[in-house]
């Protein structure tokens, strides 16, 4: 029987307890016509009985769906026959078990398929039935049974409405904390596997090293796979896209916020301020195809025509098509601050005969530069942790290089390029991804906690 | 007159030294001015660019080539026993079919390999069809038939006008020899270019001419509602708590810097997350629509949660006292009187953080999305891609038919993000309120 068939009965299960708590409440009241010796609303004492029928249900539910499977594994394990897996690594064992579940469902098997295989996947199917009838009994049983337990509880004075309330708040604090369980599920993870591949390779070869080599050797004899992990031409390379997505976001960003919130007629403002920040919806997927095809080509023929030796994945196109994303971000961050800065400011340097440039570079911009940079650490944050454009658009060869026309590599393209191929889950290979996403993350939470704590200080100043 | 003062030269006036400098200010102010003004055109120069290049690469994906041949479905070639059985009907040599109908129109090709690059013209699909149309209507066979066969890629390319047929041959993905075929069947007029259906029918394929985008498009329908199963009651429950009852303390600080910092830790980061906790130790199967909705439901929260308590504080304090006063608990004033109004701000939030969480792609490549999926997936646990991997996929093709399908795909997500940013921004106008 299939869990979600499951679901769904639960969920009708639910329904019918709430219809029931309410029946019942009105009934131990003595009929609709002394339904005010009740202590809450009928509707609450049906929704105490949901609460009871579905929340403990579900909870077995998840649990058992979760754990199901590793124990059917375990148990058709240990009933193998000991010579099977005697001396065979994890990983092979692991193999085996793959492909006694492919068989059990049916697909192709990796290795031939003998008796004892056979066997266990039979065993697996035969399991895997019994233990969907015992979770179908178990939650049902459990349901029914809070069910029961809210039916024999309700009476006129049981305080229904308070009890459903106080379980909503528990449900309300679970939800706002999942911010920060995410938070300490994305540093546990990092880290976890992060120091791991620090007992591997020493954080000094990581953070120094100059080269960049991560494929390792499958047999001992191979060669050309030394498994260097110098990750500085990444930082170098990241530090490259970046600094030429800012050269082109900042000026632009900056000007056109200027112009739009000092000098633009009120309509063009109506229509260009939405325009632009369009650019800011745009998937960064479609800007790495924007980069690939169209950038990357034209910025190389151009390059070939002055005489230049363009490489076709260029880190100045990757870096242009970013600054091209990141220009709404600076402008929409940069027109706040700028106008937040108090117009008797402006009016000050009007009177005394400045012009409107002139207040613009004396007084607005200084004034607003403490907004402005946090706004712009806070793009650079957002380029350093960008990934589709320069997958699709920066090279993979890491590169440790001060030349803008070469190919560069950086952190989060590694980060893919690790993980997306072929790989073991345990090989330094795909824990040093691990590593470069543990500095991705810590280099970008730093930048934006100061720059959050610049804009926020910057802000209460005018206010 | 202090002009005449001792001590030497006449002191120069202000208002000369300022009339003086006026051209040289004023001159500053238009540059500074004109300077604003280039920096606004060239964002907006930038869109406009984005925008028609992915049209004018995109737009030819809505047709497609379609090589009109009479077929004789040959019953010797089908059916020799005559019994009409469905299994030999699947089974029978189509591609067969085709090769002697395009022997027909070019009689004088006998070579067996030019036979072979004959019937290169004609898709690896077109047999399948064949074979649907004797499923469908077995007395097709012994009859001859015009059928329009689907034309392979090369081919297309080639008709549409991305191939330069001036070119030396070496230069050109499709020879001489085939063009001059080609040629023969436009001036026959065989050649016809007919709406794309199977551009939003069919899964992925390694075939361009009959790869399509309806498994991603499903995969992301999937991926979404779930997401905002997930993340609607979540980011709206935990916006009331945080807004409306949470105690102002060190932990709920902490949550706050926590959410404000969590929308803008990179998307990536996220894919490990959903790779080390989801895959890794809650075993949630990977590729899967679940997966990617759980981390995409991460994702937005913070988006949905901040947009929801903005929603929250316009609404007015005198609804709440108003609600309590009349006996209302703290709940039910949220539940029944300020939730409601602030609903189409929630609302709007939810849209805009679905629309982000439509075009996300980084962290999905990290849980296994990116796998070759042709099968159009059938629910929330099994193997689907969504549309900006397919596109990321289609990108890193080779083929040359696949740019104009990529540019298509994305004006199809463009197409989605615009209906939704729409969406919300009409919501706001109807429901705002000033109070």
């Amino acid at each position: 029987m299939h869990s979600s068939t499951l679901l769904i009965v639960l969920l009708g299960l639910i329904g019918l307890a709430y219809q029931f708590g309410r029946r019942r409440a009105v009934a131990t009241a003595g009929g609709t016509r002394h339904i005010n010796t009740l202590h809450s609303l009928p509707a609450y004492y049906g929704l105490y009985a949901a609460l009871w029928a579905g929340i403990p249900a579900l909870l077995l539910l998840g649990l058992w769906s979760g754990v199901q499977d590793e124990i059917l594994i375990a148990i058709v394990k240990s009933e193998l026959p000991p010579a099977m897996i005697e001396g065979l690594s994890p990983g092979r064992v692991g193999l085996l078990v793959n492909d006694i579940k492919n068989l059990a469902s049916g697909t192709i098997v990796s290795g031939a398929v003998t008796p004892e295989i056979q066997a266990a996947a039979d065993r697996y199917v035969q399991l895997k039935q019994i233990a969907g009838w015992a979770m179908w009994l178990a939650v049902m049983a459990v349901a029914l049974g809070g069910m029961t337990f809210a039916w024999s509880r309700t009476r006129p004075q049981m305080r229904a409405r308070n009890r459903v309330e106080s379980i909503f708040m528990v449900i309300l604090v679970v939800f706002s904390s999942i911010a920060i369980l995410t938070t300490l599920g994305i540093v546990l993870s990092v880290l976890f596997e992060s120091l791991r591949f620090f007992q591997a390779v020493s954080p000094l070869e990581f953070f120094l090293g100059t080269l960049w080599s991560p494929q390792t050797a499958l047999r001992a004899d191979q060669v050309g796979a030394s498994g260097a992990f110098g990750a500085v031409p990444l930082f170098t390379g990241t530090l490259m896209v970046s600094a030429i997505a800012m050269l082109v976001a900042v000026p632009i960003g900056l000007m056109s916020a200027i112009y739009l919130s000092e000098y633009a007629p009120r309509r063009v403002r109506a229509l260009a301020k939405p325009a632009l920040e369009v650019l800011a919806g745009i998937p960064t997927v479609v800007y790495g195809f924007f980069a690939a095809l169209t950038v990357a080509p034209f910025v190389r023929d151009l390059g070939m025509s002055l005489g230049l030796d363009v490489a076709s994945e260029s880190a100045l196109a990757a870096g242009l098509v970013m600054g091209i994303m990141i220009i709404p971000f600076v402008s929409s961050l940069s027109e706040d601050v700028i106008n937040a800065v108090p117009q008797a400011m402006r009016d000050g340097s009007y009177a005394l005969g400045a012009t409107q440039s002139e207040t613009i570079r004396r007084v607005i911009i200084p004034a607003a530069l403490p907004g402005i940079v946090g706004g712009i650490l806070l793009a650079v944050s957002r380029a350093i942790g960008e990934t589709m454009i320069v997958v699709m658009a920066a090279g993979l060869a890491a590169n440790l290089t001060a030349n803008p026309l070469d190919s560069v590599t950086t952190v989060t393209v590694q980060i893919v390029t690790l993980l997306t191929g072929d790989q073991e889950f345990d090989s330094p290979k795909t824990m040093a991804a691990f590593a470069l996403g543990l500095t991705l993350f810590a280099v970008t939470l730093t930048l934006n906690v100061i720059a959050l704590q610049i804009v926020r200080k910057y802000r209460e100043q005018y206010e | 007159m202090s002009e005449t003062s001792a001590g030497g030269a006449p002191r120069p006036r202000t208002i000369d030294v300022v009339n003086a400098s006026l051209k040289r200010r004023y001159a500053r102010e238009r540059r500074f001015r004109l300077l604003g003004l280039t920096a606004l055109v060239l964002g907006l120069l930038f869109v406009v660019l984005l925008f028609g290049d992915i049209l004018s690469k995109g737009y030819t994906a809505l047709q497609q080539t379609y090589i009109r041949l009479p077929v004789t479905f040959e019953a010797a070639v089908i059916d020799p026993e005559g019994t009409r059985e469905r299994e030999t009907l699947m089974r029978a040599n189509y591609a067969g079919l085709i090769r002697n109908a395009l022997r027909r129109a070019f009689p004088e090709v006998t070579d067996r390999r030019q036979v072979r690059a004959l019937a290169g013209m004609i898709s690896v699909g077109a047999p399948t069809h064949l074979r649907d149309m004797v499923l469908a209507d077995p007395d097709l066979v012994g009859t001859t038939v015009e059928v329009s066969l689907l034309a392979d890629d090369d081919i297309d390319m080639l008709v549409k006008g991305h191939i330069d047929r001036t070119r030396p041959e070496s230069e050109r993905r499709v020879d001489d020899q085939t063009l001059g075929w080609v040629e023969r069947l436009e001036e026959g007029g065989r050649v016809q270019k007919r709406l794309n259906t199977v551009f939003f029918t069919h899964g992925t394929s390694r075939e361009p001419e009959l790869a399509g985008i309806a498994g991603a498009l499903m995969g992301s329908f999937y991926t979404l509602l779930l997401t905002l199963l997930f993340s609607f009651p979540i980011g709206v429950g935990a916006a009331l708590y945080l807004e409306e009852f949470a105690p102002k303390n060190r932990w709920t600080d902490l949550i706050e810097v926590n959410i404000n910092n969590l929308a803008a830790v990179p998307s990536i980061v996220f894919g490990l997350l959903g790779l080390a906790v989801f895959i890794g130790v809650f075993g949630v199967p990977r590729s899967t629509p679940l997966v990617a909705a759980l981390v995409l439901t991460l994702m937005t929260l913070p988006t949905i949660i901040i947009a929801s308590r903005a929603a929250l504080k316009s609404v007015p304090p005198s609804i709440r006292e108003a609600a309590l006063g009349v006996g209302a608990s703290p709940l039910q004033t949220q539940l029944h009187h300020v939730l409601p109004l602030a609903m189409p701000g929630m609302l709007t939030g939810t849209i805009i953080g679905m629309a982000q969480a439509l075009g996300e792609t980084a962290p999905l490549l990290m849980i296994g999305m990116i796998a070759f999926i042709v099968d159009i997936p059938s629910g929330f646990t099994s193997p689907a891609t969504v549309l900006p991997v397919q596109i990321f996929l289609w990108a890193d093709s080779p083929e040359r038919a696949f740019v104009e399908r990529t540019s298509a795909a994305i004006l199809v997500l463009l197409g989605f993000l615009i209906l939704m940013n729409l969406t919300a921004v009409m919501l706001r106008r109807k429901f705002e309120r000033r109070w």
